[in-house]
This record gives C-alpha cells, structure tokens and sequence, in this order.
C-alpha cells in the first residue's frame, strides 16, 4: 500500500493571545489520497480555516503548530524552513482564497498576477508564461483576453475562475480551496463546482474543499470531515455520511438544509452557538448543544471512534456501549 | 368605427379608479398593503456623454399583501436589491409609482410623513456586521428608532419595549443583550439585533434583503423561522430578498424571480417550485443543491454569466442562457401572463404550451 498524498497527525494550532493560549485546531488526523476529493464542513469559528492555513503553511503569528505533523509527499512539511517551502509551494500544492476580490491584486491585470506567480517558483521565459497563462485561463471557462483585465472588470465568479486557473498554473498534486464559493450566489456556485470537479478528474489532483455548506459538496466530494470546536467530529465518505450521519452535529447540520424537492420538512437547525475555545466546554465539546446529551458526555471527552469504516467522536458509538447507545 | 371602440375602453378605466366600496361590490381584491405600477429604475454608467444606462429595475408591478410573506428570488444583478431600495425610499424611481395602502409614496414630502412611512417599511439588511454601528451598544439602534418613530413614549415605556421585541426575536436574556457590544455577538444574533431594530417602530412590512446570505447553514434555519413567527405574532409582511430559491420556500407564501430586472415569475410558493413555467426558474431550482437527491442536472444547462443590462434592445432578455429559446424571443419582450390561478410567467414557450393545451 502506498502511502497517502498528504498526512495530518495529531496537529495542534494555538493562538498565544496574552490571556492565554487558545487552542483553534486540537489533535486533527486527516490523510488525503493522491486525486481524492475531500471536503472539510463546519461553522464559522470551528477551526477549519486555521487548519487549511497550517497544512499550507501560511499560519502567521499568533497563530503557532505547536504539536503534530503534516506529511506532503514524504516530507514533513512542519519542518520545512523557508526557503525549501519556497520550492514546494504552488508548484506541488497551490491555495484557492476564499474572496477573490481580496485576494487579487486590484491595482494588477489578471496576466501580471499570473507572471508573479510563475516567476517566483520557476526559471521559465517571458513568453512560455504568456503560452501558460492562457492556457490555465482557458482551462476555467474564462476568454484569455481577459489576461489583460483588472480584477474589477470581471464578475464575482470569473474572478474566483481565475484564481483557480493561478491555483493551476503548475498543476499542483492538491490544490487546497478555502470556500472559494461562498461569495457567489447559488447559479454561479453550481456551475464553478462542476468546474472544479471537472479539472480535478482531467489532471488528477487531490482537492481539500473547505465550507461550511454541506449540500454544496454532496455531490463532488468522495470524503467528507465535519469539524466542531477545532475537532474532527466525524470522517466518513461523503455519500454514507448524508444517507447515515453518526454524529449528532453532523444530523442537525443535515436538518438544516432547506429542501426544494419532497415533502416540506420544518428546518430544525443547531440551538445555541459554537464553544468559545479559549474556555472550551467540559466533556464532549458538542455536549452544551446536544439534543442526545447523556450524563457521561459531561465527565470525559469521546475518542474518534470507527464505525464501520466511519469515524466519530460520539459516546453513542463507543465500541464497548454498542449495545446501549448506538441501539437508539 | 373609432367611437364605437371608444366607449368599452373609457368604461375600463373608470372601474379601477371607483372608491374602495364599488371595488369591493365589483368583485376586485381590496388594494393590497403596498403596490407597485411600471416601477422603473435605471442607472446612468460612465461620464455624461456616455449615453450608458443600466436598466436595474425594468417595468416591476409587484404587490405584497397584508401578512403575507413574499420572496423574491435572482441572481446577483437581477436587480432585486435595487427593488427593496426603491421600497426603502433609499433610491428614487425613474418612472412609476410605489402605492402604500392606496397612497403613493412619491407624494409624501413632510417630515411626518416620510417618518411614518419609514416606520411603516423599514429595512432589514444582508451584513450583520456592516449594519450595526459598532461603537454603541446593541441597545442604541433600538432605542434611536423608538425616539424618532414613537416620541409618544417615555424613557421607562422605551425600554420596556426594547427589552420587548429582544425577546421576540429571541434574544433573551433581553435585558443582558441589550447592553452587548455587537463584537460581543455572533453572526445570527446581530441579525436577529436587525430585525429588533426593525420590530421597535412597529411595522407593517419589513424588506428583508437577503438576511441569510452571510451567516452559517446551521444559524440560517433559525432566522427563517423567526421570520414566520414574526409574521405570527406581530401581523407583519415581509418582502424576503434571496438568491436561494430553497430557503424561500420555508418562509414565503409567494415567489417572485427576478431577472435581468424583469419580474418573469410569480406564483404561490409550492406551485413555482412544483411546476415552474419560466425556464429561469428552471434554471435557479436545478442549481439549489440538494444533498438528500442524486444530481441530475447536466452542467452545461448552467453556463452563462447574469446580462448587465445596458441600453437593451427589444427582446427577452434571458434568451442567450435560456435552451428553449424560439425566434419570438429575439423580437419582443414577453409580458406576464397568467397560467394557474395566482401564477404568472413571462415567458413565450410556457404560455405557448398553455394555450395548446
């Protein structure tokens, strides 16, 4: 068996605030096969977006790993200093932002952007650029005369196209997406995610999606992690996750979904808010919220339990308790 | 020959202009809480010689009755925000007319009046975190409107009801809310904040602009909720601006698609989204995901960008994108027409079908 693209063990990020260390991604495992999909879901605050940013290592103080390990392609990229990082970045694995508005240069045509790009992480000459970002631009649905535009010319969606044609310049083995959707309205949405699903079976790229939309994934991704108060929640593949979700984070995050087919379901939704993690709850970190919440959720902190080849961190699924708990 | 046409169409135009009574005796619906006639908006692109103008707002006769919650739908750039800023007041119209409870809205000057129908029509807006003046208290923005809205009240009776409709948007404690700073809250609760604010000067019609749009899945359901109960408990309509046509279907009675600054549907709720007419519409429910269905929909069916609508010509204007375009649609611009009791599309292929049937 080889050995998966990317391996996340036991990563820790804190951010050193002076009232004390608050811990916004705790001991996440995660592994990433070469061309898979995975997607990574939660609320705003859960810790998904400081996690996508230390596996790429774009973290910036305060925000600090202080424990664990992310293996790229062999190499544990903690380790990593600058300069090597300097090789690796964009050509093995490129980052897609979340708003392309602020992500793109303003005061730059969408070809200066592309040429920075490859001039710092390759030798290659003025016009091979040119050739190459066309090339990308086209790949995405957008017209290549469009190289000579400023980002303000441009629609929301054919700038968030854009930064994915940069994201492809050196067709990464991952590319890591930060809700590169969330700005766009539902058309738009459905049609980058074709997009994106498209370009990823034609090269063959592994994707990490991260969003807090749950039903914008269901069709493309093959895994599906849900994420709750800097934890992995649960992890099972994307189709088994929505016909049979385990966790009672991952139900109430299905039931709040409005439907537009099938019978009008009333929409529940999650009461309350997510934790504060500088004061986490005591026990299991969902338990505050928890319509299925026992004594015993409020003494200890569940494991990641598996489940047939699921995982989840829920009492209701402890190998030991099956007979009481996962009965229900 | 022309005097014989003549009197049939002098008769029509008396009917609509008889006072409420003879409407009521003549069958009529009684004049609905707010009503729009031809409401027209364009904006003037570039310097003054450009001769550019984007048609944001095209010909919209739009009604909201009372209690009723009505939902319009599009795409960014349909223009369905400039809708709800021409309700506000915020933007004036090119042409037509805005009539609230029968009274047109372009005639009211006075301080008082302009007040008053403010305080009728506020607005909810789509950015919790832009709406909220972040320096006061959560308090300020509720007891603001109460001074200016309802000076009648007294400092006690104010606070009173601000603690009042905290607790109705489910705010609660509301007394400990009130003295939050909005850093001190989450996204869904300074939303909630929105509608308080909207709720203290007692409303008849709330323009929500796309309330939902930057907040959590999970914090959503919670505010479409609220909105139902609003219309429950404190007799209030709203006109629910959206770009997911999904979640209007768990708040609004009526959907209104916007497009391209046409309205080119309009319908009660179920029946849109069971039988929608419009291939736009088509278009915008096969594009909601839906993770508790297999996907079905061929992905070219999605291309296309929404037009800017510059100096438009003649014609539908969803006939690039739309796949049943016929060479009608290059040539006029269809108009509403109605195809079921309540439910009207613009569109020449659907009342095609119908009339054939």
């Amino acid at each position: 068996m080889t050995s998966p693209l990317l391996e996340v063990g036991g990563l820790c990020v804190d951010y050193l605030t002076e009232a004390g260390n608050v811990r916004a991604v705790d001991h996440v495992d995660l592994s990433v096969e070469a061309g898979e999909f995975l997607a990574i879901v939660g609320e705003s605050g859960c810790g998904k977006s400081t996690l996508l940013f230390a596996i790429a290592k774009l973290l910036s103080p305060p925000a600090e790993i202080t424990a664990g390990s992310v293996v790229f392609k062999g190499r544990d990229m903690v380790r990593l200093t600058e300069g090597e990082l300097r090789h690796v970045r964009w050509r093995d694995y490129s980052v897609v932002m979340q708003s392309a508005m602020n992500a793109l240069n303003p005061m730059k045509s969408i070809e200066a952007q592309f040429t920075d790009a490859m001039r710092a992480h390759s030798e290659m000459t003025t016009a091979e650029m040119g050739d190459r970002s066309a090339e990308v631009l086209k790949l995405v649905g957008v017209d290549p005369v469009h190289l000579r535009s400023y980002p303000h010319q441009l629609s929301g969606g054919m700038r968030q196209r854009a930064m994915i044609a940069m994201a492809l310049l050196f067709t990464p083995d991952l590319v890591i997406m930060d809700e590169p959707t969330s700005a766009l309205d539902v058309v738009a949405q459905r049609s980058l995610m074709s997009q994106i699903k498209e370009l990823q079976q034609r090269f063959g790229f592994a994707v990490i999606f991260v969003t807090h939309d749950m039903s914008l994934v269901s069709h493309y991704s093959e895994r599906l992690a849900v994420m709750y108060a800097g934890q992995v929640a649960e992890v099972a593949a994307t189709r088994s996750l929505f016909e049979k979700p385990l966790h009672p984070y991952s139900v109430g995050l299905l039931d709040a979904f409005p439907s537009i087919r099938g019978p009008r379901r009333p929409l529940t939704g999650i009461p309350g808010s997510p934790p504060d993690l500088a004061r986490p709850p005591v026990g299991c970190r969902f338990q505050p919220r928890c319509p299925k919440a026992m004594a015993e959720c409020l003494l200890r902190q569940p494991d990641l339990y598996t489940v047939d080849g699921s995982r989840v961190r829920c009492f209701l699924h402890e190998p030991a308790e099956v007979g009481t708990g996962a009965a229900e | 020959m022309t005097r014989l046409e003549a009197t049939p169409a002098a008769n029509e135009t008396i009917e609509p202009t008889a006072g409420p009574a003879t409407a009521r005796e003549a069958g009529l619906p009684p004049e609905p809480l707010l009503r729009t006639v031809s409401l027209t908006r364009h904006f003037h692109l570039g310097g003054i010689f450009s001769g550019k103008t984007l048609h944001a707002v095209d010909d919209v006769n739009l009604t909201i009755g009372e209690r009723e919650i009505v939902a319009v739908v599009g795409e960014s750039g349909s223009g369905k925000s400039t809708l709800a800023r021409l309700l506000a007041m915020a933007y004036e119209p090119t042409r037509g007319q805005i009539f609230y409870r029968g009274r047109s809205v372009h005639s009211l000057h006075s301080r008082k009046d302009l007040l008053w129908y403010r305080g009728e029509v506020p607005m909810v807006f789509q950015d919790p975190y832009g709406s909220i003046n972040p320096v006061f208290r959560v308090s300020h923005g509720v007891m603001r409107g109460l001074i200016l809205h309802r000076p009648e009240l007294g400092a006690a009776e104010r606070r009173d009801e601000a603690e009042r409709v905290f607790g109705v948007v489910g705010l609660s404690p509301a007394r400990e809310t009130l003295r939050k700073f909005p850093y001190e809250m989450s996204g869904g609760q300074r939303q909630r904040v929105g509608f308080a604010q909207a709720l203290a000067v007692r409303p008849k019609l709330i323009l929500a602009d796309e309330p939902v749009s930057m907040l959590d899945v999970s914090i959503r359901a919670g505010l479409l909720n609220l909105m139902v109960e609003l219309r429950e408990q404190e007799d209030v309509s709203i006109l629910y601006i959206t770009h997911d046509i999904a979640s209007a279907r768990y708040v609004a009675d009526r959907i209104v698609v916007m497009y391209a600054g046409h309205l080119v549907e309009t319908g009660p709720a179920e029946d849109v989204l069971a039988s929608p007419r419009h291939p736009y519409t088509q278009l915008l429910l096969s594009a909601a995901p839906d993770p508790r269905e297999e996907i079905s929909v061929p992905t070219s069916a999605i291309a296309g960008e929404p037009p800017r609508v510059i100096n438009p010509s003649d014609g539908r204007r969803f006939r690039w994108r739309c796949p049943i375009a016929i060479e009608e649609c290059g040539k006029t611009t269809p108009s509403l027409r109605s195809l079921a009791p309540g439910h009207r599309a613009a569109c020449h292929v659907a009342v095609a079908d119908v009339s054939e049937s």
